[in-house]
């Protein structure tokens, strides 16, 4: 095998590895299946449940897109906005970040007064929680324009939209994408948060019905959709990053 | 007629948290169309300030500046900007980075769409002149230092802009490639015939390039001592009127910091 196919293959091996060990140490152990069920089982449980999982991940993941989507959209304004106005810095952003340090459950409980349980709730504390990442970022991106770069621009006559249009969005975009693969795996904690406490449907949901009934590989099922469905959007928008990015990233960092 | 740069009496000061820093103090300088003006002085004496109140980035706190016969209140898109840092955007190739000014600078900005070809096709002349064919599409982290800061010179002249002031364009690069920038630069002057500012402290560089060498103060500046450079263009560096020249203003800078 060469390097590089070794190299691809390294993730896959380290869950294989990782998985055996624990089978193992289910079967050693005789550990009960209440307290923390082996992959076989898990696996099991999977197949058995199919359709619900399915079912519920479905509903999850439209929840997360939506309240992800509404964060990138205010997210970027928002910075646009921080990033370009010194009169909004200096007033809103002190008020974002004591916002941004009130814990997202204890706001959920607000929310299902104001809008029931459900759908809502999932998609707004989804929001809510990836939305300062993506603020912040951009912000940052405006904030380290080269000053020569300003100079020029305005030397020329150029309006603070035009600025902003040419400059300030293009800088920064690696900013935007590197906070959307935060945000996104923040918006699915989100709206998991919101689905275990006030929802009749999502894997949040699932995950908390199957608890009630000591279903433990039910959870653990869950768990790993979770983190199958986190992997595959953490992947996509890396993708994307790459494509529309590749000018920010030169070589391999300080990888050796 | 008015001289094409006149600045009279101009005094600027930066106002920080640290209180008010005197910039410049009386600043007369008077610049004529297509001339190549030099201002060379000790560091943190205001030269920069100069070109700002120039551009119109910043304004005069006391005295005026008029550009073209009207007084300068504003940034004036008759002017080009080179600094130190060449300051490419790493996201757009050679080309589209010259192209830049030509997307904020009326009458280009709205012809732009239509006749994208025909800019770009002016972009890539602009970069053979200055020895960069072959390069347009490259990216600017594929340059390096000495062709980033040719294609800061063809953004910076892209516009055809009546005036060009220069921040110590060539104080990062080796003495070879400065060198054959001077050849560079002198040779598009010759070709556009705009006018230059070149704010410098190297004393070689001035006398190559300008028609007068200007030597400004210790902070706040104002200017001091003028010498006009008589000497056929392209000029030889070890000839010994050019030597002599610059061995007179370095004398004159010792002078001006008192040491």
């Amino acid at each position: 095998m060469t390097g590089k196919r070794l190299e691809d293959a390294l993730p896959w091996l380290f869950v294989i590895g990782l998985l055996l060990m624990w089978q193992l140490a289910c079967v050693m152990f005789a550990i009960p299946k209440f307290v923390l069920p082996s992959p076989t089982l898990i696996a099991v449980s999977l197949r058995d449940h199919v359709g619900p999982i399915v079912e519920h991940s479905a509903a999850t993941l439209a929840r997360t897109l939506v309240g992800l989507t509404i964060a990138v959209a205010l997210g970027v304004l928002l910075g646009l906005a921080i990033g370009s106005s010194r009169i909004i810095y200096r007033g809103l952003y002190p008020v974002l970040v004591g916002f941004n340090s009130i814990p997202k459950v204890a706001v959920v409980p607000v929310f299902v007064i104001w809008f029931g349980i459900g759908t809502i709730p999932a998609v707004l504390t989804a929001f809510l929680v990836s939305f300062f990442p993506i603020a912040v970022n951009v912000a940052t991106g405006l904030a380290t324009i080269e000053p020569e770069l300003l100079d020029v621009m305005r030397a020329l006559g150029a309006r603070k939209g035009k600025i902003l249009l040419k400059i300030g969005l293009p800088r920064s975009m690696p900013y935007f994408f590197a906070s959307l693969k935060i945000a996104v795996t923040l918006a699915f904690v989100g709206t998991i948060i919101s689905e275990t406490v006030a929802a009749n449907s999502g894997i949040g949901y699932l995950m908390m019905a199957a608890t009630a009934n000591f279903d433990t590989p039910l959870v653990f099922a869950g768990l790993f959709v979770i983190a199958v469905l986190g992997i595959v959007m953490y992947a996509l928008f890396a993708l994307i990053e790459q494509r529309m990015t590749f000018w920010a990233k030169r070589g391999e960092g300080l990888m050796t | 007629m008015r001289p094409f740069v006149d600045i009279a009496d101009a005094s600027f000061n930066y106002e920080g948290r640290g209180g008010v820093t005197p910039a410049l103090a009386g600043v007369t300088l008077r610049i004529d169309r297509g001339e190549f003006v030099a201002v060379v002085g000790p560091s943190g004496c205001g030269k920069s300030t100069l070109l700002k109140l120039v551009s119109g980035l910043d304004l005069a706190k006391a005295g005026t500046v008029s550009v073209a016969e009207r007084a300068v209140s504003g940034p004036l898109n008759i002017v080009g900007m080179a600094f130190q840092n060449p300051v490419m955007l790493p996201w757009r190739t050679t080309v589209d980075n010259v192209l830049l000014p030509l997307e904020i600078v009326e009458p280009h900005a709205s012809r732009l769409r239509t006749e994208r070809q025909r800019y770009r096709n002016r972009a890539r002349e602009i970069l053979s002149v200055v020895g960069l064919d072959g390069f347009a599409d490259h990216y600017p982290w594929q340059l390096s230092g000495g062709m980033q800061q040719r294609t800061s010179l063809c953004r910076a002249l892209i516009h055809e802009p009546e005036l060009l002031l220069l921040d110590e364009p060539f104080g990062a690069l080796d003495a070879f490639t400065r060198e054959e920038l001077w050849v560079v630069l002198e040779n598009l002057w010759r070709k556009q015939k705009f006018t230059a500012i070149l704010v410098t402290h190297d004393l070689t560089e001035a006398v190559y390039l300008a028609d007068t060498v200007h030597v400004c103060s210790k902070r706040p500046g104002r200017i001091v001592t003028s010498r006009v450079v008589d000497l056929p263009r392209p000029r030889d560096v070890y000839a010994t009127e050019f030597v002599s020249i610059v061995r007179a203003l370095k004398d004159d800078i010792v002078e001006v910091r008192g040491v």
